[in-house]
């Protein structure tokens, strides 16, 4: 059995609907998992707290849009082994205005990169501790990163917002 | 007696040891630090989306202006990224020359670091013996590829071009010489007691919460966590040069400005034997589909003039896939995740920034300690908001 259906096998005992399918790439030490997204906390956690998984680091976490499909979005978790020297990709896939609950329990630093996805994408997080945008203006309308949104943007740039919530 | 109440001081985006512009929200009773708020986006300029709107080719020159101090890097990891999708081998020349590239730019970017880091701590004078031989190798690199912060020197298939006559011996020069002057910035620092005051014990990050942050690179091994790519997934041939990993025990700000000194001889070491054992042969890829032919054939050879033409007006397509391709750079980390729809232009590149992580962990570092020591943890997190803001 390879590494990759053991650490299945491990999440499914724990949480049995979380993994719905199962990608490899071995020569290009490329492995995914699609995983429902309201089991994403729970296998999260499996993935980090199992002593065999050991997935203690979020390398990082990002979006994909493909608008032509019926969920258009994929968010990407990149979650790292540095004991077992091993890299796994969570893919989850949701549709417009479908949220993902927040990893930032499970993983501090998904904080940050969970706003990135909701400042670019505009994909919501349930439950997330802050949930603003970080990279774009705080009053910014629109989501870049989307294929449908045009590369010069969509309004001119007006700098000095006032925006007094700042802790 | 009055009532004690917090005060919220603003630092920065113009605050000469952000670094840039990153712009720091801190609550003090009193000197003590109690929350810190960071907020990035100043630099953000799109770079990923336009990355989408570039051929591959042409989105070299977007990874150079991410961490600008360390270019090299990110022209590396990118085409890793891409050569991953195309599954293309680089000859053993090509494979040294971006090692020696990489490490030549992982000892300009340290000094930046260094340099900078005692500056914001009051060390003026290192600041400029680090510029002093920072200059040498922007030298180098301007030598190599004509740019000498943007170089765009590292390319799909391979590099540009191969190394200009007399090269290797303005590096084994520099090499003769760079030992002799990390004494010297060390005998400024390591054992000076304002340094030692100000550095140790400040700003801790222990092993299990740098982990937890995602924190890479040298604040991760400096918590003593033998965690290099370099040597736990090697790419360009890692595997085959000697070097140690330096590593710290406590992860204070001391043991960051330790490992980065000692990454500075390691890379001398790593680039020694570069030297010594630089293959002949081609450097780059003989795809003719992807790397561009040498001028010579191309003046004189129709089938040579045909693959530059299309090459440069179309690019080459990118069988569709997914790829994750990732390297240590000085800062840590660095990771490109190219989506691939088989086209001449990227679908999505996402861009792994060591620094974006590193930073993040900066309240659990800084909170609870003095103001003053926040931008000593600051410099020792080494960031460059262009990577962070992209």
């Amino acid at each position: 059995m390879g590494e990759t259906d053991r650490e299945v096998e491990l999440i499914r005992a724990s949480v049995p609907d979380a993994v719905l399918e199962v990608q490899e790439q071995p020569q290009r030490g490329m492995f995914w998992l699609n995983i429902s997204p309201s089991a994403i906390v729970d296998a999260a956690t499996v993935l980090r707290d199992h002593p065999e998984l050991d997935y203690k680091m979020l390398c990082d976490l990002f979006g994909i849009d493909h608008p032509a499909r019926d969920r258009r979005f994929d968010v990407v978790y990149n979650v790292v082994s540095v004991t077992r020297n091993r890299r796994l990709f969570l893919r989850v896939r949701v549709g417009e205005g479908e949220s993902v609950p927040t990893l930032s329990e499970v993983y501090p630093n998904a904080n940050w990169c969970e706003r990135e996805v909701f400042d670019l994408f505009g994909v919501p997080f349930a439950n997330h501790p802050d949930p603003r945008r970080i990279l774009m203006p705080d009053d910014w309308q629109g989501y870049p990163l989307r294929k449908d949104y045009p590369l010069i943007g969509r309004r001119p740039v007006i700098l000095f917002n006032d925006v007094r919530d700042v802790m | 007696m009055s009532a004690t109440e917090t005060l919220t001081l603003n630092m920065g985006p113009q605050h000469p040891s952000t670094h840039g512009v990153l712009r720091l929200v801190l609550e003090l009773d009193g000197e003590t630090v109690t929350r810190t708020v960071a907020h990035i986006g100043y630099l953000h300029t799109g770079m990923e989306k336009t990355m989408e709107n570039e051929m591959y080719q042409q989105a070299i020159t977007i990874t150079d202006r991410m961490d600008y101090l360390s270019a090299m890097n990110n022209n590396l990891a990118y085409c890793l990224a891409v050569e991953k999708l195309l599954d293309i081998e680089i000859p053993p020349r090509g494979q040294a020359i971006r090692v020696m590239m990489s490490e030549l730019q992982r000892i300009a970017s340290h000094l930046v670091w260094l340099g900078t880091h005692a500056m914001d701590i009051g060390a003026m004078s290192v600041f400029l013996y680090c510029f002093r031989e920072r200059e040498m190798i922007l030298n180098m690199f301007e030598h190599v590829s004509g740019a000498r912060l943007t170089p765009s020197y590292i390319r799909v298939g391979g590099v540009a071009m191969d190394l200009p006559a007399g090269f290797e011996e303005t590096v084994a020069n520099f090499l003769g010489i760079f030992p002799d002057r990390i004494a010297e910035y060390e005998a400024l620092l390591t054992k000076n007691e304002i340094w030692l005051d100000r550095t140790i014990g400040v700003g801790l990050l222990p092993a299990e919460q740098a982990i937890a942050w995602g924190v890479t690179g040298p604040p991760l091994r400096a918590a003593g966590v033998p965690y290099d790519l370099r040597r736990v997934r090697p790419y360009c041939g890692y595997e085959n040069y000697e070097f140690d990993i330096p590593l710290g025990n406590k992860g204070d700000v001391y043991d960051r400005y330790m490992v980065r000194m000692e990454e500075l001889r390691q890379s001398v070491r790593i680039l020694e034997q570069v030297l010594e054992k630089l293959p002949n042969g081609p450097a780059n890829s003989d795809n003719p589909k992807v790397v561009l032919p040498p001028k010579e054939r191309v003046f004189s050879e129709m089938e040579a003039l045909i693959h530059h033409f299309i090459l440069v007006t179309r690019g080459f397509p990118v069988p569709a896939g997914e790829a994750y391709s990732s390297i240590e750079s000085p800062k840590g980390e660095l990771g490109y995740y190219i989506v691939s729809d088989g086209s001449e232009k990227p679908y999505r590149v996402r861009v792994r920034p060591p620094s974006f992580h590193n930073l993040q962990a900066l309240p659990a570092i800084a909170d609870g300690g003095m103001i003053a020591d926040v931008v000593a943890v600051i410099g020792s997190l080494d960031i460059v908001l262009g990577e962070i803001d992209r």
